[in-house]
């Protein structure tokens, strides 16, 4: 299996591909920053005993005052920058991939629903994702988190509200194109039931086109929710992901205590970046209309 | 090159043709050593198994092969003139006024978006010092020679509003309108019924037979070839296997393919029970067995068989290239 | 007996929706979104004996295929009785079909679509099988036959475990084949299964049809629109046009006296290598009316070249003309304009 992955054409390509290997070399290092984060740091900035006020608004080490312990500066309550980014980048893939997988599960049901049956019912759901795509998804979000309040699982909540329909309207497409082909009227010969033949015959087919989608969203949910927690509807204050941290530094950032929002913010990109360089290669290779 | 007649009073001879395709997973040798020439006004039938090459020495001869493939050896002689070192520039200005296309989906050759009359006038206006009045007269006329009745309404219609038939006559008139004199035409009525091909095949030989073109008529099927070319050119693996008239092949096929091939069209004049059939598949083109490639399904195959490759042998008109070819009036 | 499968007054309508935008009329002073209606077969009746081949030609859009896929209730019927083995099975639903369908099964035209690319292949073979059996012993017998199966096309044990892809046209053609007997059905709807294939292979695959039917006693409802093809493997068959069936007769019956002008100019534009008949060539002219918008009178009469007054007036309907033969035309009535 190995073996024949390192043949592939998949994988031949992806040496010869600087920036798949620049975007996954970037995620690389931030899935160990999400599994094994806190080894890095001693302090938990989560753990109010172990911050002291006397450590705060310290920069980072390279500058005057600098102290060898907070590699990153401190913010105002003692907290070190790296453990902060370190815990909140947990916290914001956490959400990003989660918000994720939600959107992706009812966005391919619809789809799969929508494109196998037509009718009123395909028209139904295909209004609701008009409608939804004719506001900015920001915007959405904002709406709801506002009517519900802070909290991840409503962040959760808002984002799948709005990640939904992209997965919706693929998977329609795909399975509109699937069900016309001879293996699934041949299913029905065989006997099967609609939902068997959903489930074993038109689901495999549909998920390729997903992959692409599913990994540019995930960086798209974490600016999103930064975004959120930035204008305060998003996370609560007692789990900072990178985009509390942002706006938490963002409130003394021109008191010249830049080091606070500028670590989480070159955080985010680069984490935003790389999930965006393998995206695209992921496109290219996946998609066979531009082979 | 091997080949009956002398270079010089063909329109159009291929010499040993190689197009190539480097893929990631190997060389497709596409077209192998192909030669085949072609004098005024004959149509020469190229017929062969799906991945045969066809359509790739078709492309070849119009300068339209991209990368990956190439073409990595042989000469394409048109007038005369070399058309592989012809240079893009050249072969832009011998498309479409010296040979004209037809392929089989008509609306790859057609602009959706434009009417018919836009682009047959396209047509003349690139390749002619025609006025505007006279080049909308023979576009009428044209459309008329095609069997499109109404034709100066319909020159106003865009594709979609013709039916899959008319829309072939159409490309067919754009074809013909700058009197070309090759015309290579790509399984042209592969995608139409039967009565459609039946007149579309009638349209095209009367209208090559009319301007004193010559056709290369690209098909996978036999039964048409017999009733349209004149000559046949029968390719296996991008090589070929056996060459000439049309009666002499499909009468006396000298090549165990060719013969396996009109045995296995089923003839209502002689039903039997079974067909007889060629065993197996074509092989992978990306890994052809040595010795000849026909090898591992010809019933007539030898020890020899496997080490060399037969060349083409030439017999007057006739050429084919296998070790045992079959003599006259034998059955396999 | 009864018939293996005896469809009546078979009838089939597709509604074609499209936007508001494009349905939208304005008539009688007021807007309308009328439904366009593809009428695609209009009252075909035909029966299929034990054993026996019955072929349907006819051009591309007549209704082949509707009428296969309707008998194979991949369709629902809009009109017209079904019946397998004298069950009439036009109102059956999906529940009341499944013991119907182990005597049934269906071959399809497209030997790249027609097998799901993400299926190995044995589980391919068994799946018509598998809906039809119970119990886990059962299932694993399953797994036997169905290796068995795959010995009688012509594939091995190694084979079973590929995926599609990794096969040929004519190999996957046996697949599909395979599926198809998996349950051992009396009646197999083959859809154009030899039309995506080279001559080489076709023959290959007309050969394996036909071994089976002797091996089996299948009978086969067999899809075509190449004459030649037909004429080797049927024992009856029916030409359709414009969803309507025009003429069916035994094989040399229709081959050397087809009396329908349709069916003659099928016969004429047929290419064929053998020269020794010089033909007699009828060319037709006018265009194929569209399935939305029926021709009155008789379907055939914008190309037919016999046309006469009666026949835009009155819609022919299948007459018994002896021999077993059958035909849609008014010439019958009088032969004395039937020109041949
Ligand atoms: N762009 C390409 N890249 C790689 N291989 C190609 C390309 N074009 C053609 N080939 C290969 O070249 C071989 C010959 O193809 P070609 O289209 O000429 O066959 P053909 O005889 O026209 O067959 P058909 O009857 O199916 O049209 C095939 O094996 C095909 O896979
Ligand atoms: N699902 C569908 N919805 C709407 N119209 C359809 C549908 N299926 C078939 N039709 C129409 O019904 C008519 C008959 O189509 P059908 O596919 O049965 O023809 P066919 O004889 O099998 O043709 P071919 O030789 O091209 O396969 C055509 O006009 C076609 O456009
Ligand atoms: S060379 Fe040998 S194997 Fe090839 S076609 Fe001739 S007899 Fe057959
Ligand atoms: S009924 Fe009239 S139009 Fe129809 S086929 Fe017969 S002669 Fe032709
Ligand atoms: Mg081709
Ligand atoms: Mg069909």
């Amino acid at each position: 299996m190995s073996a024949t992955f390192l043949s592939s054409e998949f994988f031949h390509n992806y040496k010869r591909n600087l920036s798949a290997i620049a975007g996954s070399a970037i995620l690389l290092a931030f899935t160990v920053i999400v599994l094994a984060g806190p080894l890095f740091v001693a302090q938990n900035p989560y753990d109010v005993a172990q911050l002291d006020l006397l450590d705060s608004y310290k920069p980072p080490v390279w500058l005057e005052g600098g102290d060898a312990r907070f590699l990153l500066g401190t913010d105002g309550q003692g907290r070190g920058v790296l453990a902060g980014i370190l815990y909140g980048t947990r916290v914001s893939v956490m959400i990003g991939v989660s918000a994720m997988v939600m959107s992706c599960l009812v966005g391919t049901t619809l789809g799969l629903l929508a494109g196998f049956y037509g009718g009123r019912l395909d028209a139904a759901i295909m209004r609701i994702a008009d409608i939804q795509l004719s506001f900015p998804s920001m915007l959405i979000a904002l709406f709801l988190m506002s009517a519900f309040g802070t909290g991840i699982d409503k962040v959760l909540i808002a984002l799948t509200a709005v990640g939904w329909v992209v997965y919706a309207r693929t998977v329609r497409g795909s399975t509109l194109s699937e069900v016309q082909k001879e293996y699934v009227q041949a299913a029905r010969v065989a006997g099967l039931r609609d939902g068997k033949i959903i489930r074993r015959h038109v689901l495999p087919n549909v998920l390729t086109p997903l992959i692409v989608v599913a990994t540019v969203q995930v960086g798209s949910f974490i600016l999103i929710e930064a975004s959120l927690s930035f204008l305060g509807v998003g996370v609560p204050i007692t789990e900072p992901s990178l985009g509390l941290l942002i706006k938490n530094g963002f409130d003394v950032l021109f008191s010249g205590l830049w080091w606070t929002s500028v670590f989480p913010g070159l955080f985010i990109m680069a984490l935003v970046f790389g999930i965006n360089l393998f995206g695209d290669f992921l496109r290219d290779e996946l998609n066979p209309r531009l082979k | 090159m091997a080949n009956d007649m002398t270079v010089a009073d063909a329109l159009l001879s291929v010499e040993d043709l190689r197009t190539w395709f480097h893929t990631f997973s190997g060389t497709v040798k596409a077209v192998n050593g192909v030669s085949f020439s072609l004098k005024p006004g004959e149509i020469m039938g190229l017929v062969g198994e799906s991945g045969g090459g066809k359509s790739v020495v078709g492309f070849s001869i119009l300068g339209l092969i991209d990368p990956p493939g190439r073409i990595e050896g042989g000469r394409i002689l048109f007038n005369g003139e070399d058309l592989v070192t012809a240079g893009e520039p050249r072969l832009r200005q011998i498309r479409g006024r010296d040979i004209a296309m037809v392929f089989q989906d008509p609306m790859t050759s057609l602009n959706p978006l434009r009417t018919v009359g836009e682009q047959m006038d396209e047509m003349l206006r690139l390749h002619t010092e025609l006025d505007a009045r006279a080049r909308r007269e023979r576009c009428i006329r044209m459309l008329e020679d095609v069997g499109i009745s109404r034709a100066a309404e319909r020159l106003a219609s865009y594709p979609h509003q013709f039916s899959g038939g008319m829309r072939q006559r159409v490309v067919i008139a754009i074809a013909m309108l700058a009197e070309p004199k090759l015309v290579i035409a790509d399984e042209p009525t592969t995608a139409l019924d039967v009565t459609i091909q039946a007149q579309i095949l009638k349209l095209m030989r009367h209208q090559i037979r009319e301007h004193g073109a010559s056709m290369v008529l690209v098909t996978h099927d036999l039964a048409v070839v017999s009733e349209m070319a004149d000559h046949i050119t029968v390719l296996y693996c991008g090589k070929v296997v056996e060459r000439g008239p049309t009666d002499d092949v499909i009468r006396r096929p000298a090549h165990p393919y060719t013969r396996g091939l009109i045995d296995s069209i089923p003839n209502p004049e002689h039903r039997t029970a079974r067909l007889s059939q060629i065993p197996g598949a074509v092989p992978d083109i990306r890994k052809l067995p040595k010795g000849c490639t026909f090898r591992e399904r010809c019933p007539r195959a030898a020890a020899i068989c496997a080490q060399s490759e037969p060349a083409l042998t030439l017999a007057g008109e006739r050429a084919f290239a296998c070790h045992f070819p079959l003599q006259e009036g034998e059955i396999r | 007996m009864t018939a293996m499968l005896q469809v009546d007054d078979l009838r089939q309508e597709f509604r074609i929706g499209g936007s508001m935008l494009d349905r939208m009329r304005f008539t009688d002073g007021r807007l309308r979104f009328p439904d366009r209606r593809v009428q695609a077969v209009n009252g075909v009746s035909f029966a299929i004996e034990r054993g026996e081949v019955l072929a349907l030609v006819g051009e591309s859009g007549c209704g082949k295929s509707t009428v296969a896929k309707t008998i194979a209730r991949i369709y629902r019927p809009s009109g017209g009785s079904i019946r397998i083995d004298g069950e009439d099975i036009s109102r059956h639903g999906v529940r009341e079909m499944l013991p119907v369908r182990a005597k049934m099964q269906m071959i399809f035209q497209d030997p790249f679509a027609s097998l799901n690319p993400r299926q190995r292949v044995r589980d391919i073979v068994a799946e018509p099988l598998l809906e039809q059996t119970k119990g886990r012993a059962a299932r694993r017998e399953v797994a036997d036959k169905t290796l068995a199966l795959l010995a009688r096309v012509g594939l091995n044990t190694e084979h079973a475990g590929r995926y599609p892809h990794q096969f040929s046209g004519g190999q996957r053609q046996r697949i599909g084949i395979a599926r198809a007997l998996s349950v051992n059905p009396g009646l197999i709807i083959a859809d154009e299964p030899v039309s995506a294939l080279d001559v080489s292979i076709q023959a290959q695959i007309l050969n394996l049809m036909m071994d089976l039917r002797d091996e089996f006693g299948l009978a086969y409802l067999f899809i075509s629109h190449d004459l030649a093809v037909v004429h080797h493997i049927a024992d009856r068959i029916g030409v359709m046009y414009l969803g309507f069936l025009v003429e069916t007769a035994p094989r040399d019956r229709l081959f050397s006296a087809p009396r329908h002008p349709y069916t003659r100019a099928l016969l004429s534009a047929a290419p064929s290598i053998e020269k020794t008949r010089p033909r007699e060539e009828i060319e037709l002219s006018g265009e194929v009316p569209s399935a939305l918008d029926l021709p009155s009178g008789c379907c055939f009469r914008t190309r037919c070249p016999l046309a006469f007054e009666r026949c835009k007036v009155e819609r022919p309907t299948l007459r018994d003309t002896g021999g077993g033969q059958q035909v849609a035309c008014h010439l019958v009535d009088e032969p004395e304009r039937d020109i041949q």
